[in-house]
């Protein structure tokens, strides 16, 4: 397996705070890999500079083998990797379908056409159809986001996510703030999103990561406590010491 | 599969079909035309308020960017249309044009000023862009004509055929014919991948970065745009009065527009002509019942209104239409 997204020695200072100290980290192609820590580990800081909303104090940050440490957050999506938020971030007064044909469109580059129109492109509507069908949001395709419970409007999240035809995907607490009875359903979309997009997922809920991470990277006080399969996470003394408490899952 | 494409397709032609209502819309306008001859003049001028408030629409509805300071692309464009009249080349349509050139190109200059930042720097620095402007307005005096106005302006007659006259016959034509040219390229923008991705940044800045949407890019063009129809409703106003005061680039057009286009209602491109229908046709009656006084009125009615009328008239139009359906064209379907 090779990398897809790669950090080198990346550094991120608030005035006298170090929230990421030197973090070199690997995401292997079609990988489920999870990071976890703490309140206050630096996951968030992290993930901004995955992302771009943040620009690092020092190192690199390479996705497919391209060095994109300065590059803007739409460009970073235009080369691959797409986010989810923590919480919800949707365009709440369009239609779920709206916002998949809107991505669709960017993906394709027509953000800049004032003159078409968005259903004579036979492939922005067979792959806003695709991807509705896939996260089954088919009977709502129609009704407003911000008026969708927010199980609902969590799904409509990732899939527009996935409608930027990530290679990287990075899930922020997916489940988060999910009601119990609509959980199963989004994990199990989580569960069937295709084995050849890498997923970052960041979480705290102990079940979904041992559910789904092949891979975890433990981050305590901005630094890589730990790394490695879930069986020797769970075992690893440190990990307990600083992270899991008496609270074990192995 | 080919079923749910069918359906993906009929929703998004369906946000962009011809409501009934629309079209009986614009035939009232023209209708009017013969209904109030007396009052052309008066009917030009709510064409050229609503141009100017359906050019702060592209940018306030769909873009979300706030501007206190609005005038100063239709000023630039009066003060465009009347130099290039003054000096020799009085065809309204070259003149409308030239306008819509500068004012877009000075959009584009200052969006930079504006893409970045929030409301209220936008409100700061659009308001700083005017008075600046107007300072230069009025101390140019050779170029301007300063606080005297733009005089000795003659206009050409409409593509050759149609001559100006006192009662407004030929202005208001020109005027709704402008206001409708440019309303269906509005229309046709805002239902284009260029105008969702507006929407999309108006709704969640932050989403739509993460959606490979560039929002300073996106935002610098509506701007442009919205600039360059700012410069045709000035041509509008210079073309058909003949005159261009200082009086464009004051700061009460500014809030005056931004005052129609919220009584209208923002983002659906009919409220900034519905606001100056309503907001001139109270001018006027006010101002003929008592003259001094109208501000005071205006006023008032502005203040109950954005507290609690709001709601209702849009909630009046909105029960309209869900009690009589046909009228909606939801029935069809």
């Amino acid at each position: 397996m090779s990398a897809v997204l790669q950090t080198r020695n990346l550094v991120k200072t608030f005035g006298g705070i170090t929230a990421t100290d030197d973090i070199t980290f690997s995401l292997e192609k079609g990988a489920r890999h999870a990071l976890i820590g703490p309140n206050g580990a630096g996951k968030t800081t992290f993930v901004n500079l995955l992302t771009g909303v943040l620009q690092p104090t020092a190192g690199a940050v390479i996705l497919n083998g391209e060095d994109i440490t300065t590059l803007s957050r739409e460009a970073r999506v235009k080369r691959g990797m797409a986010r989810t938020f923590q919480i919800n971030q949707l365009f709440a007064t369009m239609t779920p379908l709206q916002m998949i044909a809107l991505v669709t469109s960017e993906r394709l580059g027509y953000g800049l056409r004032a003159f078409n129109v968005l259903d004579h492109d036979p492939r922005v509507i067979e792959q806003t159809a695709d991807i509705l069908a896939r996260f089954r949001l088919e009977d709502i395709m129609n009704e407003t986001i911000a008026s969708l419970p927010y199980g609902k409007q969590r799904q409509v999240e990732i899939a527009s996510t996935f409608a930027a035809q990530p290679s990287v995907l990075l899930l922020d607490e997916p489940a988060a703030g999910v009601p119990e009875a609509e959980r199963r359903e989004l994990l199990d979309i989580v569960a069937a999103l295709p084995a050849d997009v890498s997923v970052l997922l960041i979480e705290h809920d102990m079940d979904i990561i041992f559910r789904f991470a092949t891979r975890i990277t433990v981050l305590v006080n901005g630094r890589v406590l730990a790394d490695g399969d879930p069986v020797s996470i769970a075992r690893d003394p440190a990990v307990r010491e600083a992270y899991l408490g008496e609270e074990s899952h192995a | 599969m080919s079923h749910l494409q069918d359906r993906v397709r009929a929703s998004l032609q369906a946000s962009r079909r011809w409501h009934i209502a629309e079209i009986v819309f614009w035939l009232i306008a023209l209708g009017s035309f013969w209904a109030f001859p007396r009052h052309l003049l008066l009917m030009n001028e709510i064409a050229i308020l609503a141009l100017f408030a359906l050019s702060l629409d592209l940018i306030l509805g769909f873009a979300g960017i706030v501007s206190l300071g609005h005038a100063a692309f239709l000023g630039l464009g009066a003060y465009a249309a009347g130099l290039l009249a003054k000096n020799g080349m009085g065809d309204p349509v070259l003149g409308l044009v030239f306008a819509m050139v500068v004012s877009g190109f000075a959009g584009l200059l200052s969006s930079p000023l504006i893409v970045k930042g929030n409301d209220l720097t936008r409100l700061m620095v659009t308001l700083g862009v005017v008075l600046i402007l107007h300072e230069i307005a009025n101390s140019w005096a050779s170029l301007t004509g300063g606080a005297d106005g733009l005089q000795g302006i003659t206009i050409n007659p409409v593509l050759g055929l149609f001559a100006f006259d006192l009662f407004g016959k030929t202005a208001y034509l020109y005027s709704l014919s402008v206001l409708f040219v440019l309303f269906l390229v509005a229309r046709r923008m805002m239902n284009s991948p260029f105008g969702l991705s507006l929407r999309a940044i108006r709704d969640n800045q932050l989403r739509a970065a993460a959606s490979g949407v560039p929002p300073s890019q996106r935002l610098a063009l509506a701007y442009t745009i919205a600039a360059a129809y700012a410069g045709a409703a000035g041509a509008l106003l210079a073309q058909t009065s003949q005159f261009v005061s200082l009086d464009v680039l004051d700061f009460h057009r500014s809030a005056d527009v931004m005052l129609v286009l919220i009584i209208g209602g923002p983002g659906y491109l009919y409220g900034g002509m519905i606001g100056a229908v309503v907001f001139k046709f109270l001018q006027d009656t006010i101002a003929a019942f008592t003259p001094q006084y109208w501000m005071f009125w205006i006023g008032l009615f502005l203040v109950l209104f954005v507290l609690r009328g709001r709601s209702l008239i849009h909630g009046g139009v909105k029960l309209f239409m869900t009690r009589l359906p046909w009228l909606s064209g939801r029935g069809r379907s």
